[in-house]
């Protein structure tokens, strides 16, 4: 087993490393001047060869690359264009913010999604399920911007005002000293994650509960709760490993728009406000630490799903 | 095998024969989230499209004799925006980008992304393994992320967004496809198509694709969903169309500082993107549902 | 035994589809089973029998419901307790024995688990005591009692081990009642005959009444009393096991006798014409009736009364003393074979050897298929016989050794063939529900060999197509129909048709009739048996059923492992076969004649 972990540890590796090579090549190995198309057409020619030198356009692009991804390896990003600050220091503060919006938006809506699609599955086609089948239906279509936008209209400026719209915070303090800001921002993350999770916990559920080995656990005469929560669930747990674990990859493309949506100074902002001042070495950083997000989740659903199934776990002793 | 209990009901099979995609979309229309679906989506669609035809004042230019921000009137029905144009036209006109850009970046995706995921189901082996995995790395990006770091490089150009957000689109069209495949290109039929000797794309796409279209179909509508956000959100963030450009998403991100004195110029993109994407999105859950009645009503009458 | 108190009673059993129109699914079910009894309830699929057997235990599947009815055990009817109380006694006063094993053991629990829980949850003694009464079982179903054996997980076990942990189970509580729905259907007959030893002696042992739901007469035949045979949801006959297969009172009874093949191979084949109505679409009148050559105006007006023609003997049919007049022994001979001609031969094969990875499949095969000659290929699954068809028909990725074709040596891949090869060697697949593409009508299915091989399209492909249909007893209108709409018969009649419109001289059958009910099946090989006969095709006929091959081949090849372990001529092989192996396949072999002869 521990084979196959490390298996999937290189593979996320392999991946990780080739999103680096698309990343670079998008950002830096482009056809085109990346110097020039930074500071425009009006720049001077001393402006544009002081910028080339600041990127390393004047060496090779293995050069470049290979400069830029030791970097990376050493804990060294490179700057910023905008400040000349330290990449990673640029970065540390925002990190902070978007981890802790991430992770609390986790920690609601993942067992609130399990435990509305284990519901509705149990009570199949009753009013609760229909009502949530609509509901996870038509939120999951929504945009964050609409979702969060529509709540600050409602909760922050023209219905109620409640909550703020707007983070305001002060450098230097962490986000969990105004727990008020986070309710907007943290209810449009759970808005975007709690129907997936809950339709596929759904549809795995309703389907074990159709399996032959739960009709054969009823038939056995076991009460309905060890039917539900020893022979239904486990199984029902590993296609939900994975899911949540895209979710929560997902939540990286949603705090972007979500940070912008509420001015919150997280990473998702900051690349925003990167991308339109063209400061690459943050962009580069920010996508490759997404990237990264995203290979260690699946890393994580694998290793659980192996150890929720028998199958998987004697067969790779 | 066991007794048959039909789930679902099923025009009867015996009586006539019915054309499979026939039975799809009329199963699907009973369904009344279909209907109101599409309903939805064609009344939106239909404003994109016609609305920008009748606009009461060019959307680029300001209204004369109209300050920003001004009150529904009967000069401007529904008021003026951050630059005091009439928002009324700039919303019927701001449609069509959405759906043009969102449509096509769908097109290209789903095209790609099912000849890729056919390939790799049918080939099996190394080519399949390769192919998939670098889907994978495709994946590893959110959508947004992926066409921001483009923009990064070349800036808002449409025909980027419209290649970012196609090329993101494959790897999920292509993921969906070889799913649904791999069990096609494993039955009997596949084998009597090789056995006498028909090409290789022919049979793809005479054997294989047709036995995958409802599942495709649904693809599409869950992908057309979602790039609507994202070009919508790209737009949001300042990364699409350009000002003066009338554009839905554009509208939110320039009239968003003055949503407590004049809401209509972002509540109405606000609702119209609404609207589309719970519109496709209950059209692709009816013909799913209806996939799936078929599916059941068919095993259990074998 | 059968002096004592019925153990099981079902009186007047109704259970209806649960959704818009009242349609029953079965109706007027009235059973009785004795304590240490084997009551074999038979019937084709859609006849309602599992859910039959689902309603011994008070249950039903979604979307059905038991409307009306008794079902007594022990003189206490189940049906009227509430949920909870019927929960408690399912598995302890009467349980269930599923079909397949490998599905209903759940994934995700250790043996042991699953055991204990199925004691443990009707408050069986302490845990030593379960522990014992858990070795206990498993020494009676044979299995090994160790720990290793109790931590594994259902999917290390063997189909046969699978069904034998099953039935542990469902004898753990020591039932009055017992339900065993196909347990045997998929196993090999090896298996299935120990198995089948297995049941019999655990429930004379422990005085159970068993309802042993299958479709297969033979299996029900050697095991069971009594049978009950049901259609379109009725019990249509009902009686001692010998004399419903010496006197069948019932057409449908009589015709799916002739329909099963006996390894002796005394009497021909003799499919049932039409297919069994699913619910919602049965007759007015007797359901059997549009199918019977017995059937009079009556019999389209109303379903037939209950009526005793012996001591426990009933049937359900108006006819049933015209019926019993013709005497069983006289069915039609086994028509004469072709003369076996000794010319060069069609198919042979040299010295093959293949693979599936890295796992050799075929060792050193040697087989010979003479023009207009039919070999039967016989082995139980995993003995390599379909791999063996399928490097002859171009479809297995590749083999060692050579196989000639007309003298011609054959590439691998039917890619590598040319077109005229290709033509002349076709395959017909196991099941007919995946070798039709479900999106293309049977006239465009049939239109692409014709294509290929013949540039034929319009007027003269349709008559040809319309020539085939003609060869495998289907009408034309077939044509413009869909496969899901067609019976599993008529799908399998297209498959063949398919293969005929180009114009083969080699047809290789893979299991072509496994997937089909007896009565359906008989009417294929009929099928098959003429084609050879008339349009002089060489068959080859691979099958796990030795009863199959009288009827239809000159010669049998017996695989076992990969290897060919007996070949010679039918008669030969099976009146005094020479391989170990090929005996015990003989002496496995369920035979209604067997069982019929023994219970006299």
């Amino acid at each position: 087993m521990t084979g196959f972990i490390i298996r999937r540890l290189l593979l996320g590796l392999v991946t990780l490393w080739i999103t680096s090579l698309i990343i670079f090549a998008a950002t830096q190995a482009l056809p085109g001047d990346a110097a020039r198309s930074i500071l425009g057409r009006s720049a001077t020619p001393e402006s544009l060869a002081a910028l080339r030198q600041q990127l390393g356009l004047d060496k090779s692009v293995f050069t470049q690359y290979w400069e830029w991804i030791s970097g990376v390896l050493t804990g060294d990003m490179g700057a910023s264009l905008v400040n000349s600050l330290p990449v990673t220091e640029v970065l540390s503060d925002r990190l902070v913010y978007s981890l802790f919006l991430m992770l609390l938006a986790a920690a609601i809506s993942v067992p609130l999604g399990i435990y509305l699609g284990a519901a509705s599955a149990r009570r199949r086609d009753s009013a609760f399920d229909q009502t949530t089948s609509v509901a996870t239906l038509g939120l999951a279509a929504l945009p964050e911007f609409v979702v969060g936008i529509t709540l600050v209209v409602v909760f922050a400026t023209n219905v109620f005002t409640w909550l703020p719209g707007v983070a305001v915070t002060e450098p230097g303090v962490g986000p969990w000293h105004y727990p008020k800001q986070l309710i907007l921002p943290v209810a449009v993350l759970v808005i975007a994650v709690v129907p997936y999770t809950a339709r596929i916990m759904r549809a795995s559920t309703v389907e074990i509960l159709e399996s032959d080995f739960v009709e054969m656990a009823r038939l056995k005469g076991l009460p309905e709760q060890r039917v539900l929560w020893r022979h239904a669930v486990p199984n029902a747990l590993a296609p939900t490993f994975q899911v949540t674990a895209l979710n929560l990859a997902y939540l990286a493309g949603g705090i972007v728009v979500v940070e912008a949506v509420f001015n919150y100074p997280g990473v998702g902002l900051l690349l925003v406000d990167s991308v339109r001042s063209r400061d690459m070495p943050v962009v580069q950083a920010i996508a490759l630490l997404i990237a990264a997000l995203y290979v260690v989740l699946n890393l994580l659903a694998d290793v659980a799903t192996i150890l929720v199934s028998p199958r998987l776990r004697t067969s790779l002793e | 095998m066991t007794d048959a209990v039909v789930v679902e009901s099923v025009p009867d099979l015996d009586e006539r024969p019915i054309r499979p995609s026939r039975l799809l979309f009329s199963t699907a229309w009973r369904q009344h989230r279909t209907k109101i679906g599409l309903g939805i989506t064609l009344l939106i669609v239909g404003i994109a499209v016609i609305g920008q035809l009748y606009t009461p004042y060019p959307p680029d230019q300001g209204v004369e004799n109209l300050f920003p921000f001004a009150q529904p009137s009967s000069d401007a029905w529904l008021g003026t925006d951050a630059l005091g144009r009439d928002v009324l036209s700039r919303f019927l006109a701001g449609g069509v980008s959405v759906l043009v850009l969102a449509g096509l970046s769908t097109a290209i995706g789903m095209v790609l992304g099912v000849a890729v995921g056919l390939t790799a189901a049918y080939s099996r082996g190394k080519l399949d393994d390769v192919l998939m995995r670098s889907m994978d790395v495709l994946l590893s990006l959110p959508q947004i992320v992926f066409a921001l770091v483009l923009a990064a490089t070349v800036g808002p150009e449409l025909w980027l967004l419209v290649l970012a957000v196609g090329l993101t689109t494959m790897p999920r069209a292509a993921r969906v496809t070889r799913g649904a495949s791999v069990e096609v290109v494993e039955k009997d039929f596949v084998r009597a198509a090789e056995a006498i000797g028909l090409p290789r794309r022919r049979i793809l796409f005479s054997e294989v694709l047709p036995n995958i279209t409802s599942p495709l179909i649904v693809e599409t509508s869950l992908r057309m969903t979602f790039n609507v956000a994202v070009v919508a959100g790209l737009s949001f963030l300042g990364f699409g169309l350009q000002p003066p450009a009338a554009d839905w998403g554009l509208m939110i991100n320039e009239n968003r500082n003055g949503l407590t004195i004049q809401p209509w110029p972002v509540l109405l993109p606000v609702l119209a993107i609404a609207l589309l994407t719970i519109g496709t999105s209950l059209v692709g859950d009816g013909i799913s549902r209806a996939a799936i009645g078929i599916e059941r009503g068919r095993s259990a009458s074998e | 035994m059968s002096t004592q108190a019925p153990s099981l009673e079902v009186v007047d059993l109704r259970v209806e589809v649960d959704y818009g129109a009242r349609e029953d699914i079965v109706d007027e079910i009235t059973l009785h089973v004795a304590a240490g009894d084997v009551l074999g309830l038979v019937g084709e699929s859609g006849s309602g029998k599992t859910t039959v057997g689902l309603a011994v235990l008070g249950h039903t599947r979604r979307g059905a419901r038991i409307v009306r009815g008794e079902v007594r055990i022990e003189g206490r009817d189940i049906l009227p307790l509430p949920p909870l109380e019927r929960q408690r006694l399912r598995g302890r006063l009467v349980s269930y024995v599923p079909q397949d094993p490998a599905s209903a053991l759940n994934p995700a629990l250790r043996i042991n688990t699953q055991l204990e829980e199925t004691l443990a949850a009707h408050g069986f003694g302490t845990s030593t005591e379960r522990r014992a009464r858990i070795v206990e079982m498993l020494e009676e179903v044979l299995l090994p009692t160790d720990d290793i054996f109790l931590k594994r997980y259902p999917h290390q076990l063997s189909g046969g081990q699978q069904q034998r942990v099953a039935l542990a189970m469902a004898f753990a509580n020591r039932p009055r009642v017992i339900v065993l729905d196909e347990p045997t259907t998929g196993l090999d007959v090896t298996t299935q005959a120990h198995v089948l030893e297995t049941v019999r002696d655990l429930c004379s042992a422990h005085g159970v009444a068993a309802v042993y739901v299958s479709h297969d007469l033979s299996v029900v035949a050697t095991l069971a009393r009594q049978v009950a045979v049901m259609y379109g949801g009725r019990i249509v006959e009902l009686g001692p096991t010998h004399a419903l297969f010496t006197h069948a009172a019932h057409p449908y009874t009589r015709r799916l006798v002739e329909a099963i093949p006996e390894i002796s191979g005394k009497h021909a084949l003799i499919g049932i014409p039409g297919t069994a109505p699913r619910p919602g679409h049965r007759p007015v009148g007797c359901f059997f009736a549009p199918r019977c050559s017995f059937a009079q105006a009556e019999c389209h007006v109303s379903f037939p009364p209950v009526e005793n023609v012996a001591a426990g003997h009933d049937v359900r049919c108006f006819m049933h003393a015209t019926v019993l007049a013709e005497s069983i022994a006289a069915r039609p001979a086994a028509r004469p074979r072709a003369e076996l001609g000794i010319e060069d031969a069609l198919v042979a094969v040299r010295n093959v050897q293949a693979s599936h990875g890295a796992r050799q499949v075929l060792f050193d095969i040697d087989l010979v298929v003479r023009p207009s000659e039919c070999v039967a290929l016989v082995g139980e699954s995993g003995s390599g016989k379909t791999t063996l068809a399928r490097c002859i028909g171009g479809l297995h990725g590749g083999f060692e050794g050579e196989i000639f074709f007309r003298g011609q040596p054959l590439p691998c891949g039917s890619g590598a063939r040319d077109a005229d090869t290709r033509r002349n060697i076709q395959y017909v697949f196991q099941s007919p529900y995946n070798s039709l593409n479900p999106r293309k009508t049977i006239g465009q299915i049939i239109a692409q060999p014709l294509g290929v091989f013949f540039s034929a399209s319009g007027a003269d492909a349709r008559r040809r197509a319309v020539e085939a249909l003609e060869r495998v007893q289907l009408s034309p209108t077939v044509l413009e129909r869909y496969p899901q709409q067609l019976s599993g018969g008529e799908r399998q009649r297209a498959a063949i048709a398919r293969a005929l419109v180009a114009q083969p001289q080699l047809l290789v059958c893979d299991e072509v009739t496994s997937a089909l009910d007896v009565s359906v099946q008989a009417a294929i090989i009929d099928v098959l048996a003429e084609l050879q006969r008339e349009l002089h095709i060489g068959l080859l006929f691979v099958t796990h059923n030795l009863a199959l091959i009288r009827t239809i081949s000159q010669e049998v090849a017996v695989m076992s492992e990969g290897r060919i372990v007996e070949r010679g001529l039918v008669d030969d092989v099976l009146e005094s076969p020479q391989a170990d192996y090929t005996k015990k396949l003989l002496s496995d072999t369920p035979s209604l004649e067997a069982a019929i002869a023994a219970s006299s």
